[in-house]
């Protein structure tokens, strides 16, 4: 308790300090809002946009949400058949890095020329795909990372390929699930978010964003920045209280 | 010798070759032509420099790779059979434990593949435990245990199905002295409950001694049998790591493995 405490107040001390000097800088050298709103700027529209603010983050992280289920269970049933071919494992590197590299947000104004821009599909699509990866590439390791000696003893025991998948492939991918999750959670919170830069209905966080940018009210626009934040926060954060939830055994080298 | 009918012997290996990498320009002779025959009942050490190829052996005799030439028995029957049909259990340097499972259900594991019913699996596994002395650890994971205690569980496993052979990896290879030698004490305990055949791979001389009723030395490049040296050291007690005929076999082992054979309790393998 006491130790948990004490781990947690000097980010909370260097955060307060770090607004303190910004609100300082902004007033002293009279800086613009375009340039940098002051934090006391950003708080109070924060506060005066709450009730517009939640229906958005509901509306763009509804779409992270649907996103990111559609995208891991895609990345589930293509790692489950991968693991069958890919069993090299150095194969999964540059794989990993190849597909980082597509610059999928790219895809959005396509899609949403494809699907109806009305509605929220295209969004659910860039963020599904954009999730897609990470989680594939990561469960797909896990389930090809298996102790040589794990191998051996289960054919030692005369299991069969599918028994191996189900007592020793699966459970070895939990923690390579998790770590995928970790990545793809906050992820999917930005490509909902980004998606909704190229057009379609305006109820989100990012078209909020744009639409203050460009009414020149910056001290709003930084309050849905900061509202994207938590929302991304929030994401992560359930992640990692799931997975120290489900997966007790990862515990003795987890780091805090 | 031969009077014993094959249902007798544990393993019978008879011209096992194993050649890795046939034809290519990293091609390694692990094995060749190897003849041994295990008695039922019988603890057998395999020692050798490092690469002469008891993995390998110990592989082949378990179906884990397959023999390039030769035949090899296990409790009267092909070795791909004697895996199908679970007749030895295996021990390896690493405990090979699985983290997500409680040491409970890690002994439990040969049982869930062979399908038995969960209250006779939990049975005979709280049955195990109590033999290597970790009934009070059942609902740990693995790793909160020593490295000791992890060897006890992978040994409490391996003995899960009730097999008559034992095939051990230098099972003791990562422990400390002083819990190897307990553990010596135990797995000779274990042997005398139970009964079992047991080919035990080391790197100890005095382990192999302490252990065994023969010592098979192999010599490496390629990998293949120089001696068989008998143990004659009755039941092994406290005393029995300091006795004269202790250090006789340690010396004649170590001879062995210097190449020079012979000695007074040696044989050579031709004789066999
Ligand atoms: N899968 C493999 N492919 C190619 N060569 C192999 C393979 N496994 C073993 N070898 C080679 O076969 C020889 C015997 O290996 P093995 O592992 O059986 O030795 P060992 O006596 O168990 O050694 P150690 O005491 O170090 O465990 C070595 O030269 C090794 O390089
Ligand atoms: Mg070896």
């Amino acid at each position: 308790m006491g130790e948990r405490f004490r781990a947690i107040w000097p980010p909370i001390l260097i955060a307060v300090l770090f607004l303190a000097a910004w609100q300082l800088l902004v007033v002293v050298q009279d800086i613009k809002p375009y340039l940098l709103p002051s934090p006391s700027l950003i708080a109070g529209n924060f506060f005066s946009d709450l009730h517009l603010m939640w229906a958005a983050a509901l509306y763009t992280g509804t779409t992270a949400l649907l996103g990111l289920m559609f995208g891991t269970l895609l990345g589930i049933l293509a790692a489950l058949l991968a693991q069958r071919f890919i069993v090299i494992n150095n194969l999964i590197t540059p794989l990993a890095a190849g597909l980082a590299a597509v610059p999928i947000i790219a895809l959005t104004p396509i899609l949403n020329n494809m699907f109806n821009i009305t509605s929220r599909t295209p969004r659910v699509l860039v963020t599904m795909i954009i999730v897609f990866f990470p989680m594939f590439v990561n469960i797909t390791r896990g389930l090809i990372q298996v102790q040589p000696v794990q191998l051996e003893l289960m054919r030692s025991m005369n299991a069969n390929p599918r028994t191996v998948l189900r007592i020793l492939r699966v459970p070895n991918a939990i923690p390579f699930f998790y770590t995928g999750l970790k990545i793809a959670a906050p992820l999917a919170v930005i490509a909902a978010l980004v998606a909704e830069y190229f057009g379609g209905p305006q109820e989100g966080l990012g078209s909020r964003i744009a639409s203050a940018a460009a009414n020149t009210a910056y001290g709003r626009a930084w309050a849905y920045v900061v509202a994207s934040i938590l929302v991304g926060l929030l994401f992560y954060l359930v992640v990692i209280a799931v997975e120290r939830w489900t997966t007790p055994w990862t515990g003795h080298n987890r780091s805090t | 010798m031969t009077t014993t009918t094959t249902s007798e012997l544990a393993v019978q290996a008879s011209g096992v070759w194993k050649v890795f990498n046939e034809g290519q320009p990293n091609e390694v002779t692990a094995l060749q032509d190897i003849d041994l025959t295990v008695s039922r009942g019988e603890f057998i050490s395999l020692i050798g420099p490092s690469g002469c190829g008891k993995s390998t052996l110990l592989r082949v005799i378990a179906d884990l790779t397959h023999a390039t030439k030769g035949a090899i028995q296990v409790a009267g029957m092909p070795a791909a059979q004697a895996r199908e049909e679970q007749r030895y259990g295996m021990a390896f340097q690493q405990a090979a434990l699985f983290d997500w499972r409680t040491v409970q259900r890690n002994v439990e594991l040969p049982l869930e593949l062979q399908g038995w019913a969960k209250d006779k699996r939990q049975a005979r596994a709280a049955e195990l435990l109590e033999m290597v002395q970790l009934a009070d650890f059942a609902t740990h994971r693995p790793w909160e245990l020593s490295g000791g205690m992890q060897q006890r569980v992978a040994i409490a496993r391996s003995l899960a199905v009730d097999p008559p052979l034992l095939l051990m990896d230098e099972p003791f290879g990562a422990l400390d002295e002083m819990t190897r030698e307990r553990m010596q004490n135990e797995l000779l305990r274990i042997r005398q409950e139970t009964g079992k055949s047991i080919i035990f791979v080391t790197h100890s001389i005095p382990e192999a001694v302490y252990l065994s009723d023969r010592v098979v030395v192999m010599s490496a490049r390629p990998g293949r049998i120089t001696n068989i040296i008998d143990v004659n050291l009755g039941s092994r007690n406290e005393d029995t790591r300091e006795a004269e005929s202790f250090f006789e076999s340690v010396t004649a082992v170590r001879e062995a493995l210097r190449g020079r054979g012979g000695g007074s309790v040696s044989a050579r393998v031709g004789e066999v």
